[in-house]
């Protein structure tokens, strides 16, 4: 009896059981539907002219060509911009953003976890879990405001700066280093290493699936980010991809069919190469992600 | 003395750990960013809610004016934005986190290969950024013959003519909510496999022991209790993300406004009010209307998941 009982715990089985057939039944159409319009993304960045037009629409590309590909990079934008600037903006923008953003949240997030707590830097914590609600559309006005005080339109700043702290970024970090036992920091100091070097040496390496959760995050942010392009900057030199991407869809929906599908198809597949190179990391970085 | 080097040890330590000067250097640089880009433009957008200001002209105090003929006056608000927003809001917040916990669940009773690649599936959709959720959708349920949804239903005789689903404010809200739910899987779906993976195995052996008799139990008394701090991530998670997603009904149907407002949400009243017609003061009192119901729904999940002690 006893043996039975145990055998009805099924959470993360180790193989296949008949019992898990019906959640099979369930999730592989549902899979199917969130991973369809996906697939027909790709195809559809791959049609010559005749078949995006065809009717009865097909699903899978036929006769796949990298036209739309070839067509897009021709592409210049209305004050005469090429493709490739916008293109090489926004890796050079979400790069740099990244790397700032990690150094950034791990220094604040260390100094949360591990530093003597004063009530300053609780309330601070408390504030940026409230923030995690934060909604960047509803205050588009006063950043924009700010911006223009700082004397910041038109500069990388404006793109790169309002999306260094992230609350989910910091909140996921901080959560992940409390899991560091201080002893091990501990140790560093009286060895006589600073604070620098703990980071260095202790936080970096112990984090790194945190870091590459939060790395994700903001890459997926900065990557498909159009706020700096639209409201901070009006040279169209300094504009990213996305926005131009984005101005080609809304203006041109159905002649540029094709590169649209071909442009996103750009977008997306370093957000899915970077998820799925490090999905493990991920996933036991949200297993600390709990709000207590 | 062995005792007296651990007291050294965590003396040394202390001192290090606990100095004020460079724990507010280590903090700086994400509190002041933080400061000026998202507690200010809150502060900011407070402030300006309770003025006139035409973004030229140095704002007017008008006290509660705002909010009032935003409640009373404003018929397109009361009439469309709150209900559409409300509903909307209530089906892909609460509604998408109860989603996305039942498929957290059942992927979770999946072994570990078939596990990763049916998470991945679901997960996807929140990868593709707005571009491509647009882009796709708006091919799908084009009003045309060539609209995917259209050809198949022409095909099968089911209808004569081609059904402009994005135009039609029978279908618009609907296919919002669809589109939100496909692409706003999230981190929150990823965050409660985690918690569900983590929950002690000996809970659930504990349990039927204690009597409790199907699967559906367990969930109730052991899986959800076990992971309330998770769930409140992935709730939070789930309602900002329908929030943020909430724009794309002018976008999806290339009609701004939407045909009878059907697809207007807050967001686009605040985008409309805004860079429109340039009442920064109006548009500021609606994004605070917009970030107390983004709290409200959350504290509403709080109350729904936060252990009581």
């Amino acid at each position: 009896m006893k043996r039975r009982k145990r055998s009805q715990l099924k959470v993360n089985p180790s193989g296949f059981e008949p019992g898990q057939i019906k959640f099979y039944l369930i999730l592989i159409p549902i899979a199917i539907f969130m991973i369809v319009p996906v697939i027909f993304m790709i195809n559809q960045a791959f049609k010559p002219l005749g078949e995006l037009y065809a009717f009865p629409p097909t699903l899978f590309v036929k006769e796949p060509t990298l036209d739309n590909f070839e067509k897009l990079m021709a592409l210049s934008g209305s004050t005469g911009v090429p493709m490739l600037r916008y293109l090489v903006n926004s890796v050079f923008i979400t790069l740099v953003t990244v790397v700032i953003n990690i150094l950034v949240t791990v220094s604040c997030a260390f100094t949360l976890s591990k530093k003597r707590k004063y009530y300053i830097t609780r309330v601070f914590f408390e504030l940026n879990q409230l923030a995690l609600m934060f909604v960047t559309v509803a205050v588009a006005v006063p950043r924009y405001l700010i911006i223009v005080k700082l004397g910041m339109i038109n500069t990388w700043g404006a793109h790169i700066f309002p999306l260094i702290a992230t609350p989910v970024g910091l909140f996921l970090m901080k959560q992940f280093i409390d899991e560091i036992p201080d002893a091990l920091i501990d140790a560093a100091y009286v060895d006589g290493a600073g604070n620098f070097t703990v980071i260095r040496k202790i936080i970096i390496p112990m984090t790194k699936p945190a870091i590459a959760t939060v790395a994700i995050l903001t890459f997926q942010t900065a990557w498909g980010a159009t706020e700096a392009s639209n409201n901070f900057i009006t040279l169209d030199v300094m504009r990213t991809i996305y926005y131009y991407l984005n101005s080609l869809a809304t203006n041109n929906a159905v002649a540029a069919a094709g590169m649209v599908a071909a442009g996103s198809l750009i977008l997306f597949i370093p957000n899915l190469i970077m998820f799925i190179a490090s999905q493990s990391k991920v996933m036991s970085t949200m297993s600390h992600s709990g709000i207590k | 003395m062995a005792k007296k080097k651990t007291e050294q040890v965590r003396d040394k330590a202390l001192v290090l750990n606990g100095d004020f000067a460079t724990s507010m250097v280590l903090l700086a640089p994400y509190v002041i960013l933080f400061t000026l880009f998202i507690a200010v433009p809150v502060c900011i957008a407070v402030g300006l809610s309770f003025t006139y200001f035409d973004a030229i002209n140095t704002p007017d105090f008008v006290g509660l004016d705002n909010y009032i003929s935003l409640f009373t006056q404003d018929n397109i608000f009361m009439k469309y934005i709150l209900p559409n927003t409300l509903k909307y809001a209530i089906i892909v917040g609460p509604g998408g986190c109860i989603l996305s916990f039942i498929l957290a669940w059942m992927v979770t009773q999946l072994p570990r290969i078939p596990r990763t690649v049916l998470s991945l599936a679901i997960y996807t959709p929140s990868m593709v950024g707005p571009l491509m959720v647009q882009f796709v959708w708006r091919t799908i349920f084009a009003g045309e013959q060539r609209g995917i949804v259209n050809a198949f239903l022409l095909q099968h005789g089911w209808i004569d003519q081609p059904i402009a689903f994005l135009m039609d404010a029978r279908y618009l809200p609907t296919i919002m909510i669809i589109v939100s739910l496909w692409s706003a899987m999230g981190i929150g779906f990823l965050s409660m496999i985690a918690g569900i993976l983590n929950v002690n195995t000996e809970l659930y052996e504990a349990a039927y022991v204690d009597g409790i008799k199907n699967r559906f139990q367990e969930v109730i008394y052991i899986t959800i209790p076990s992971m309330k701090p998770q769930m409140l991530f992935g709730a939070v998670m789930a309602i900002v993300n329908a929030f943020n997603i909430g724009w794309i009904g002018p976008t999806l149907s290339g009609m701004n406004p939407t045909p009878n407002y059907s697809g207007q949400l807050i967001l686009n009243h605040i985008e409309d009010y805004a860079f429109s017609r340039f009442e920064m003061g109006y548009a500021a009192a609606v994004s605070v209307v917009l970030l107390i119901m983004v709290w409200l729904f959350s504290k509403l999940a709080g109350a729904l998941f936060t252990e009581k002690n």
